[in-house]
């Protein structure tokens, strides 16, 4: 049994059905992010763990031991929540103890966790302040602080990031990073930016109405998508309906192009998904197929252009700066065409239809 | 863009309205509180609390103000916190049932207790015919506190419901995350959370409570005599102006005292329970 | 466990709310009581309904009041709606002062208000309806500025300025823009200055001057006589209205959430 486990869980609001038969294997001490966008059911699963709220059905464990129906002060899981939830009326002190004094333990104790604690977040001295002097990001290392010193063995984090700028969020990414090793406990991170999944997670679940899409390392989710929710959600891509001619050719566009993937049959069809910097773009003729720029744009790291081939209007990021109306053609190598079965439920249509 | 200054103004018949109808009326119960008949200087009025008759009254509408105040917040807060927890959509529906009583008019709700309680009234028929010993509190002490809690009750629920509607669910949540209890939680956060609300609640309650002379005349019976009678003689019966402006200072120093007390237990810092 | 939790606080509020209604249960009971007795039931009986407007003491003391708490309460809602935008406005000093004042007749018992405004208006006019419109608005409009303020305080002064940005003069922004903003305070405001001038009797008593008879203050004078049986009538006759009054509101507010979600 895994250090975490849901076992068909299912959870609906008002007759809303927000995780569906939810299964999930979460390992001790890892960083595992649940991404997907709003409504998808992560913040739910997060509070189911947490238990905040009690499954329709199912049954969660924690280390081999049933818990789904523990209440939440009984559990040994800390949060950080979305707007940091700190007590007002208390200051950043008595926040950090408000769990300790509630295990009863010594004052060396407290004073010494309540020191260690706000070392790690980078904010010593601040043990007399008020919550309200603080920025939004010290209360972010506050609310964090405030939930390691328990000790918990699951630290459950719901977007804690989301209020705050973007040089600030990316500061933040690598201290709980660092926070992550120093404590060497299980981490669940809910988010809907899959940049901060991509950075910080070894596991990334997407998750999308209530269904788990796919679970991986960030480097499996990125390159490759096992569906088209996937692809779309983590980062761009195009995404083009093709036919799966026979093992290592696939048809798309009017063309045939030599790819990696075995085992779809023969003549299926399939979603063909390359993503934007794997296009490489070339004199007419020296591609598979050949196209007009329609659009140039400054990204600083890149430029990112529409290529109109016929019906379909690629994207692709480039180094190379192209006039609008250029004649270019296109190619990619087999490697970075990434095949995905068509959706087959009526469910994952759905999905693929919402975004 | 929006001349400050110029808007400022919009404001200027309520400012002349507050020096005649808040202030100036002020000065004149003082300037009657100091005066006598003749019109000549004097401190008799605002001494005269002191004669026995008064220091009586004074100390009973204090006693019966603390514990009506008491009460309703015991009944209160549970209500307010009910409420705050319903599970229903139009929870503002049944917010407003607790000030719907207050469109049927006050003396005769009061007057309805009157029957009610009275020594062959509606609760004695109730006792006796659920074989239980009837109880004669009409007139009474006891039946003034009760009238004033019935009175009162709204105005202890409402600020406080509205103090808990303003406490973030995520910090309660964050509180049995940390390992609190429903208690813990209650007594370390909800309650120094709604602190405001019970604050404006108890001056909301005692302060009508303690310058009330209609509850003790229905349900007093003229026998249980409040500062508020007490004044209400003199400008009605008596006709000795000077010394019912007297003793109304002297309930105005009284009420003053009472909201900076509370006031103080507002600043102070360890944010502890109130009762 | 929890449903034990929840049947509990059902079986509580039900007695708060038994307690807060039984009197009122007890005078519509007596509207319809064929007895002249308060504590014997003389059987069933619609008369005092039917004599209610004959009776010329009670229409006239209706009269009085209604008089009296409309122009109150329109008015301190008009005084008291820019009272609020002007201390909006003001320096943040001043704008202490302004509402330290305003906090008087809230904080202050009702009987030396009552007393207060007694003392001033018998030196410069006779006591009588006129007087009674002053005290309630006196009293009424802190309630007013303080409905109407929160909601200023929460108006982004940016949808004002970008209402003049697209070229709308000061005064058609304030209409398009602030007022809508503004109005459910101003309504709630005048609401609360209704409901305190209606159910006030100690400032009225002390300002009336004689002859002048609001249902509450004739009903202080005929405790002593015994209450005519009518004003049990005219009582329910007032409370069901406010109570259909707020069903129509609260089913108006569901039918519009309703036509939201669609």
């Amino acid at each position: 049994m895994e250090f975490i486990q849901f076992d068909h869980v299912s959870k609906s609001y008002d007759k809303q059905l927000v995780l569906d038969e939810l299964d999930l294997y979460i390992k001790e001490n890892t960083f595992v992010t649940l991404l997907g966008p709003s409504g998808c059911g992560k913040t739910t699963t997060l509070r189911l763990l947490g238990g905040f709220e009690k499954p329709d059905s199912g049954r969660i464990y924690l280390n081999g031991n049933d818990i789904t129906a523990l209440p939440a002060n009984l559990r040994p899981i800390n949060t950080v929540f979305q707007k940091y939830a700190l007590f007002p009326h208390m200051t950043i002190e008595e926040n950090i103890a408000f769990g300790l004094n509630i295990q009863k333990k010594s004052k060396e104790y407290i004073n010494d966790k309540i020191k260690y604690a706000l070392k790690l977040v980078n904010l010593d001295g601040f043990e007399k302040r008020s919550i309200d002097s603080l920025s939004g990001g010290q209360q972010q290392r506050i609310a964090i602080a405030r939930a390691i010193v328990n000790e918990p063995k699951v630290l459950l984090l719901d977007e804690p990031l989301g209020a705050l700028d973007l040089k600030l969020r990316q500061n933040m990414q690598y201290e709980l990073m660092k926070i992550k090793q120093e404590l060497g406990i299980t981490f669940l991170y809910v988010t809907h930016d899959q940049e901060e999944a991509l950075t910080m997670s070894d596991t990334i679940v997407v998750m999308n109405q209530g269904y788990i899409q796919q679970i991986g390392s960030p480097e499996d989710i990125y390159n490759e998508p096992e569906n088209a929710f996937v692809a779309d959600f983590i980062g761009e891509s195009n995404i083009i309906e093709g036919i799966m001619i026979k093992d290592e050719l696939v048809s798309f566009l009017g063309v045939q192009v030599p790819c990696v993937d075995k085992g779809f049959g023969t003549m299926k069809p399939v979603d063909v998904v390359i993503r934007p910097e794997d296009v490489e773009l070339g004199y007419p003729g020296k591609g598979f197929m050949d196209g007009v720029i329609t659009d140039c744009l400054f990204k600083g790291v890149h430029y990112e252009l529409d290529v109109q081939c016929g019906e379909y209007e690629w994207l692709v990021h480039t180094t190379k700066y192209f006039e609008v109306g250029q004649k270019v053609s296109l190619n990619v190598i087999p490697f970075n065409i990434q095949i995905m079965n068509k959706p087959e439920s009526e469910d994952e249509e759905v999905m693929k239809e919402d975004d | 863009m929006i001349n400050r200054f110029r808007t400022s103004f919009l404001a200027a018949p309520y400012a002349v309205w507050v020096l005649i109808c808040t202030i100036l009326p002020l000065f004149y119960i003082l300037g009657y509180a100091l005066t006598n008949d003749a019109g000549g200087f004097t401190l008799s009025n605002l001494f005269a609390i002191t004669d026995a008759v008064h220091l009586k009254s004074l100390w009973l509408s204090i006693e019966v103000a603390f514990v009506t105040t008491i009460i309703c917040l015991i009944i209160a807060y549970p209500v307010a916190l009910i409420l705050h927890n319903l599970k229903i959509s139009n929870k503002g529906f049944v917010v407003f049932l607790f000030i719907l009583p207050m469109w049927m008019n006050f003396m005769l709700r009061i007057l309805a207790w009157q029957i009610i309680l009275s020594n062959n009234g509606i609760l004695n028929s109730i006792l006796s015919a659920i074989g239980l010993p009837t109880v004669h509190i009409l007139y009474t002490k006891t039946a003034v506190t009760l009238g004033m809690v019935y009175d009162f009750l709204p105005y202890m629920i409402l600020p406080i419901y509205n103090a808990l509607s303003k406490i973030n669910d995520q910090v309660v949540e964050a509180a049995a995350d940390l390992g609190a209890n429903w208690w813990t939680t209650f007594i370390k956060i909800t309650v120094p959370l709604s602190k405001d609300g019970i604050i404006s609640g108890i001056i909301m309650v005692f302060v009508p409570a303690l310058s009330s002379f209609v509850v003790s005349n229905l349900l007093g019976g003229g026998k249980v005599l409040l500062i508020g009678n007490v004044i209400e003689q003199e400008f009605t019966l008596a006709r000795n102006w000077n010394l019912g402006s007297g003793l109304s200072i002297i309930l105005m120093i009284f009420v003053l005292l009472s909201m900076s007390i509370m006031n103080k237990v507002d600043e102070s810092e360890n944010g502890g329970m109130l009762v | 466990m929890t449903n034990v939790k929840k049947g509990a606080s059902y079986l509580y509020l039900g007695l708060v709310f038994l307690f807060l209604y039984a009197p009122i249960l007890v005078l519509i009971v007596l509207s319809f009581n064929d007895s002249m007795s308060r504590t014997v039931w003389g059987g069933f009986t619609l008369k005092w309904y039917m004599n209610l407007t004959s009776n010329d003491n009670i229409m006239g003391a209706l009269g009085t009041t209604i008089r009296i708490t409309l122009s109150s309460s329109i008015l301190a809602t008009i005084l008291g709606t820019s009272a609020a935008i002007g201390i909006h406005y003001m320096k943040k000093r001043h704008a202490a002062i302004m509402l330290g004042a305003t906090n008087i007749p809230l904080l202050n018992a009702d009987i030396v208000t009552g007393i207060s405004l007694m003392l001033l208006f018998t030196r410069f006019t006779p006591l009588g309806e006129f007087s009674v419109v002053l005290a309630h608005i006196a009293f009424s409009v802190p309630y007013v500025i303080f409905n109407v303020l929160p909601r200023l305080q929460s108006l982004s002064e940016a949808c004002y300025e970008a209402a003049m940005d697209l070229g709308a003069t000061p005064m058609y922004a304030f209409y398009k823009v602030v007022w809508p903003e503004i109005f459910p305070g101003v309504l709630s405001g005048f609401l609360m200055a209704l409901t305190m001038s209606l159910d006030d009797f100690t400032i009225t008593y002390f300002t009336k001057g004689a002859g002048v008879n609001t249902l509450s203050t004739m009903l202080y004078t005929q405790l002593r006589k015994g209450i005519q049986s009518e004003l049990y009538a005219l009582s329910t006759i007032l409370f069901l209205l406010a109570f259909i009054l707020l069903l129509v509101m609260n089913f108006k507010k569901d039918v519009r959430k309703e036509a939201k979600t669609k």
